[in-house]
C-alpha cells in the first residue's frame, strides 16, 4: 500500500508545481509583451505593471468560500446528536485548495464520536468535476491519516456529487459517496433530498466496520433561504448499517437502522 | 430650445431643491427641480475629478465612486472638431481611467489602464486631450477595477459642426444604471462562488405543475428533463438582479421620479444611454411611440417604434411627440423584469406617470440553446450573414440526448456533418460567403467552456429576449439603416470568428474559451484592411460586445446603409457579423460590456498595426485553409501551427 500513499502524494505536488507554473505565466508576459504600441507614449516599465495588473484582474484572481452545508441536531427517540459538514476552499477558477470537516457529538455522552479533516488540492477537470487529491485526518474515533483521492461537481440533471476512495496509514480502503439535488417550492424554500453511502474493502474490526457496503443515509431537507447564505432547515434523516457492520454495531447493542429528526443551518459567505 | 424665461424659471426653482436635485448636476435634475431641458452649452476644457462621495439612491445613503460627486457624473458636451482638454484628478487611494465610450480618439487617449495607458495613480492628474471627427451620444467611464458599478459614468454630447439633421425643441439625456448598496467586488465574488445568487426567478416545483396543466404532465416532464440534462436553467437571464440593484434614470429609482416637461406637439429629443454595469434594458414609453434618429451616437434613418431592448454601453436617440397634455411614463426595464425604472413626461414639472405592472419573466427557449433552426431563412438577410451558418449542431461537453430533441423542427442533414470532412465543407461554405478567408481559432475546450456552438443562427430580425409577442413595434437590428451612405464599401479582405464562450456554473467568461488573464496574442487588424468580425454566441445569454476606437459596419442587409456602432448584442445561439475599416493605429480593447462578464475574462485586445508591419494579402496567400478551426474537427491531425494568429507572428519577425 504505501507505493499508492506515495503516487498519490506525487500527484498533488504535480498540481502544485503546474499551479505554479500557471501564475509565473504573467511575468513572462510582460517580457514578451502581446501588445505594446503604448510603450511610445508612456514609460515602458509602467505599461508592463499595468498590462499584467489588468490580464490579471481579467480572469486570474483568486476567491475563497466558506460553505457550512449542515450545521444541526439530530434527534431520535434515543439519542440526540449534534452534526456538521462544511467546506472551504481558496484558489482560482482551475486550481483551489480545500478543507473539509464532517463529524458527530453526542449531546447523550457528551463527548465527540467522529471528527475528521481533509486537506485537498482541487483541480477542475472539466466544465462540472473537480479531482481532488489529498489527506484526511481522523481525531475521533480514533487518530487515523489517510490519503484521499475524489472527484466532486455537478451531474446531469443538477445532481451535486461528492465522492472518495481513502486510503488509511493502516492500509485500510474505504470509500464514500454522496449525492444531492434541489428542488424549488419557491425561490426561496428549497427541499434538499440527500443520499450518502459508504463502503469498505475489508473488515475493520476495532472500528466496527465489515467489508463492503458500510452505511446508507438518506434524508431531506426543508430549508428556507432568508438570505442566499443563510438558510435554517428542518428534516428527516434514516441512517441504516449494512452487511457485516450492522452485525458489529448490533453485536455491540445498538441498533442498525435509525431515523432521526433534524433541525439546522446552512450558511456560506 | 430654451426660452429667457424658461431659463429664469429655471433659475429660480433651484434655489428650492428637493433632497435628490441638490446632489445632482443640472442636466440629471427633474423639471421639479428646474430642468426643463438641457442648455447647448459647449465648452473646451474639463475639470473632472474622480473621488468617493455620499449620495442618496432609491431614498436611502450610500457611498459611490465617481465623478466630481455627483452619480451620474456631469455632463461633456463640446463641439464636433474642438480640440478640447480633460484634466482627470484621482483623489481615489487606487488607480483610476476615464475611457470616452464611442468616442474615435488616438488610442493613447482611450483610458483603458494596461492596454492603451497606464492607468492615472492615486493623488495624480491625467490630461486627455483630443479632437475628434464626430457627433452625437456618447458616454464616458472608468475602465479600472470596478468603478462602473459603483458610479463612474457620465454622459457625453457631441454637437454636430454643420446644421444637425436631427430638429428638436427640447433634448434631455437619460442616463440609465444599476446601482447596487453591496460592493462591486462583493457582488462579483458572489458569482463566483454561487453564480445563481442574485436568481429569484428560476422555475419551482408550482410553476412546473402549471406547465403540467396547460401542456400535459409528458411535455412539462420532458422539457425540464432536457435542461436539467444539461445543468442549464431557462431562466438564466441576468445575472445580477433587482434582487440586488435599483435602477436609476438620472440616478433617480421610480419613486424618485426623474420628470420632464414637454409642451404639447413639441418634438422632444431623448439621448438615451445604457450606463448600466450589468442590465440590458427594455426602453418604452406606453402610449407614445418613439422615433429613432440615432443609434450608438450616429444618425439613422427615423424609424418609429413603440419598444427597443437597449444593450449595456449603447446609445439610442429617439423624438417623441407627445399628441396630449398628460403624463407618459418612460419605462426602463430590466430585460429579466426582475424591476425597472420609471420616469415621467408630462406638461407640468412634477407630474407622476402611472407605473406599469412588471411583465411575466421570460423563460429561455431551445432556440437560445441553439437547438431550434426553423427560424433559419430569413428572407431580408444578407446571404453572407447567412450561410456558414448550416454547419453542425450545437455540441455541449457530453452531448446531447437527441432523442429528446423536436426532430421535426431540425435539419438532419446538418446534424450529420460532424462526421464528415470539415476541412472541405468549411472550405466550400467559405468561397460561398463571398470568397475571403476564414480565421478561426478552435475553441479551447475544459473547465471554462459548456458548449460549443456550431449552427449558430442569425437572430437579428428579432426583437430580443421577452419582446416576441408584446403586440406593438419593437426594434430589430435589421430595421436600422445608417442616415449617410457607409464611407467604405470595400468587401472585407478576410474575416475572423470569434465565440462568446463560458461556464456559468463556474461563472467563467471568454473568446474562444480563452480568458483574458490567459490571452497572449491580440487579435490583429493591419491598418487600411477592411475585416470582417463574426461573433458566435455560445452561452444562454445575450451579450453587448463593444470594439473600442472604430465603428463597426453592422451586416444588416443593409447594403451601403448598414448602421454604423461601437456595440451590438449578439443574442444566445447567435453568429452576428460586422465589418471595420481599421484606420485607427493602436492597441484597443475589445470586450462584453456586462462588468462582471469583462472581468471574469470575456475580453481580448485588437491591435491594429501600422502598415508597413505587414502587408495583409501576403498573410491571406500563406494562410492554410483547410486548417479550419471548426471544434467537431479531430485537432489532433491538424498543424495548429498554420493557423491564424501564430501565423502573424511568423509574418512580424
Amino acid at each position: 500500500m504505501k507505493p499508492v500513499l506515495i503516487s498519490l502524494w506525487a500527484m498533488i505536488l504535480g498540481m502544485s508545481s503546474a499551479y505554479a507554473q500557471d501564475h509565473s505565466g504573467h511575468e513572462d508576459n510582460s517580457e514578451n509583451a502581446p501588445w505594446s504600441q503604448a510603450d511610445a507614449y508612456f514609460d515602458p516599465a509602467e505599461m508592463a505593471a499595468s498590462r499584467s495588473h489588468v490580464l490579471h484582474h481579467n480572469g486570474d484572481q483568486a476567491f475563497g468560500m466558506v460553505m457550512l452545508n449542515r450545521a444541526e441536531v439530530q434527534m431520535s427517540d434515543d439519542e440526540e446528536i449534534g452534526v456538521w459538514d462544511g467546506s472551504a476552499w481558496y484558489g482560482g477558477d482551475t486550481d483551489r485548495l480545500y478543507l473539509k470537516t464532517e463529524g458527530e457529538y453526542s449531546f447523550d455522552e457528551g463527548d465527540l464520536e467522529e471528527a475528521e479533516v481533509q486537506l485537498l488540492w482541487s483541480r477542475a477537470v472539466s466544465p462540472y468535476f473537480d479531482l481532488q487529491a489529498g489527506v484526511r485526518y481522523d481525531f475521533e474515533p480514533e487518530g487515523r491519516a489517510h490519503a484521499v483521492l475524489g472527484f466532486q461537481g455537478l451531474a446531469p440533471y443538477w445532481f451535486e456529487v461528492d465522492g472518495a476512495l481513502y486510503l488509511s496509514d493502516e492500509g485500510d480502503l474505504t470509500a464514500d459517496l454522496e449525492a444531492e439535488y434541489e428542488l424549488l417550492l419557491t425561490q426561496r424554500l428549497i427541499l434538499q433530498p440527500r443520499l450518502e453511502l459508504a463502503m469498505s474493502a475489508q473488515d475493520i474490526p476495532e472500528l466496527e466496520t465489515g467489508a463492503g457496503f458500510t452505511s446508507v443515509q438518506a434524508g431531506l431537507r426543508l430549508r428556507y433561504e432568508i438570505k442566499r447564505e443563510f438558510a435554517p432547515y428542518v428534516g428527516w434523516e434514516y441512517h441504516s448499517a449494512l452487511g457485516d457492520t450492522a452485525d458489529y454495531v448490533e453485536a455491540a447493542g445498538g441498533e442498525k437502522d435509525q431515523a432521526y429528526w433534524v433541525l439546522g443551518i446552512r450558511t456560506w459567505f | 430650445m430654451l426660452n429667457r424665461r424658461q431659463f429664469m424659471y429655471g433659475s429660480a426653482a433651484s434655489g428650492l431643491l428637493s433632497g435628490l436635485g441638490a446632489l445632482l448636476p443640472a442636466w440629471a435634475r427633474s423639471a421639479s427641480d428646474g430642468n426643463h431641458g438641457l442648455h447647448p452649452h459647449t465648452a473646451t476644457e474639463f475639470d473632472l475629478t474622480v473621488g468617493k462621495f455620499p449620495v442618496r439612491i432609491d431614498g436611502k445613503p450610500g457611498e459611490a465612486t465617481g465623478v466630481n460627486g455627483t452619480l451620474p457624473a456631469p455632463l461633456i458636451r463640446f463641439r464636433e472638431g474642438d480640440e478640447i482638454t480633460l484634466n482627470v484628478k484621482n483623489t481615489l487611494d487606487v488607480d483610476t481611467s476615464i475611457h470616452w465610450h464611442g468616442l474615435l480618439v488616438p488610442f493613447q487617449m482611450d483610458g483603458v489602464p494596461g492596454v492603451t495607458f497606464p492607468g492615472i495613480r492615486a493623488g495624480e492628474t491625467f490630461t486627455y486631450k483630443y479632437a475628434v471627427p464626430q457627433s452625437g451620444t456618447y458616454w464616458y467611464h472608468s475602465h479600472s477595477g470596478l468603478q462602473e458599478q459603483e458610479g463612474h459614468y457620465g454622459p457625453i454630447i457631441i454637437d454636430p459642426k454643420e446644421a444637425d439633421p436631427v430638429a428638436y425643441d427640447r433634448e434631455y439625456v437619460l442616463v440609465l444604471s444599476d446601482w447596487s448598496f453591496e460592493r462591486a467586488e462583493r457582488i462579483f465574488a458572489k458569482l463566483k462562488k454561487s453564480s445563481d445568487t442574485y436568481n429569484f426567478q428560476q422555475r419551482t416545483l408550482p410553476d412546473f405543475l402549471a406547465d403540467t396543466r396547460a401542456n400535459g404532465f409528458g411535455a412539462a416532464w420532458s422539457d425540464r428533463a432536457m435542461w436539467s440534462a444539461m445543468r442549464m436553467s431557462p431562466r438564466d437571464i441576468a445575472d445580477v438582479t433587482g434582487s440586488t440593484y435599483h435602477f436609476l434614470i438620472n440616478g433617480h429609482s421610480t419613486k424618485d421620479n426623474w420628470n420632464g416637461i414637454f409642451q404639447k406637439g413639441e418634438r422632444v429629443r431623448l439621448r438615451i444611454i445604457n450606463a448600466s454595469a450589468m442590465t440590458i434594458f427594455n426602453v418604452r414609453l406606453p402610449d407614445l411611440p418613439m422615433t429613432i434618429v440615432a443609434a450608438d451616437g450616429l444618425n439613422v434613418q427615423p424609424l418609429e417604434v413603440d419598444e427597443f431592448q437597449m444593450g449595456v454601453a449603447e446609445t439610442y436617440d429617439v423624438i417623441i411627440s407627445p399628441p396630449e397634455d398628460r403624463a407618459y411614463a418612460f419605462v426602463a426595464e430590466s430585460i429579466d423584469r426582475s424591476g425597472q425604472a420609471v420616469a415621467t413626461f408630462g406638461p407640468k414639472a412634477g407630474m407622476r406617470a402611472e407605473t406599469p405592472a412588471l411583465r411575466p419573466v421570460p423563460t429561455l427557449s431551445m432556440k437560445d440553446m441553439g437547438m431550434d433552426h426553423s427560424a433559419m431563412g430569413h428572407g431580408n438577410m444578407d446571404d453572407d450573414a447567412m450561410s456558414e451558418d448550416a454547419m453542425a449542431g450545437t455540441m455541449t461537453e457530453e452531448g446531447m440526448n437527441h432523442s429528446k430533441m423536436d426532430h421535426s423542427k431540425m435539419d438532419h442533414s446538418a446534424h450529420d456533418m460532424p462526421e464528415h470532412d470539415m476541412g472541405g465543407m468549411a472550405h466550400e461554405d467559405m468561397v460561398k460567403s463571398g470568397g475571403w478567408p476564414v480565421e478561426s481559432n478552435p475553441v479551447k475546450r475544459g473547465p471554462g467552456v459548456t458548449k460549443v456552438n456550431m449552427m449558430p443562427i442569425s437572430r437579428l430580425d428579432e426583437p430580443g429576449l421577452g419582446l416576441e409577442n408584446v403586440g406593438h413595434r419593437v426594434m430589430r437590428y435589421s430595421q436600422l439603416r445608417s442616415l449617410d451612405p457607409n464611407p467604405d464599401l470595400r468587401a472585407p479582405g478576410r474575416e475572423i470568428e470569434i465565440h462568446l464562450t463560458s461556464n456559468m456554473e463556474r461563472y467563467m467568461w471568454s473568446f474562444d474559451g480563452v480568458k483574458f488573464s490567459e490571452v497572449t496574442e491580440p487579435i490583429v487588424f493591419h491598418e487600411g484592411e477592411r475585416v470582417r468580425v463574426s461573433l458566435i454566441n455560445s452561452t444562454m445569454m445575450p451579450h453587448p460586445i463593444h470594439l473600442h476606437g472604430m465603428f463597426f459596419d453592422l451586416v444588416n442587409g443593409g447594403g451601403d446603409h448598414c448602421p454604423r456602432k461601437h456595440t451590438v448584442i449578439v443574442k444566445p445561439a447567435e453568429k452576428v457579423s460586422f465589418d471595420v475599416s481599421a484606420d485607427h493605429v493602436g492597441d484597443w480593447a475589445f470586450h462584453c460590456h456586462l462588468l462582471y462578464h469583462m472581468h471574469a475574462g470575456m475580453m481580448q485586445v485588437v491591435s491594429v498595426l501600422p502598415s508597413d508591419d505587414t502587408p495583409p494579402m501576403q498573410e491571406h496567400e500563406s494562410m492554410d485553409n483547410s486548417a479550419m478551426g471548426h471544434d467537431t474537427m479531430d485537432h489532433s491531425k491538424m498543424d495548429h501551427s498554420k493557423m491564424g494568429h501564430d501565423m502573424k507572428m511568423e509574418d512580424d519577425q
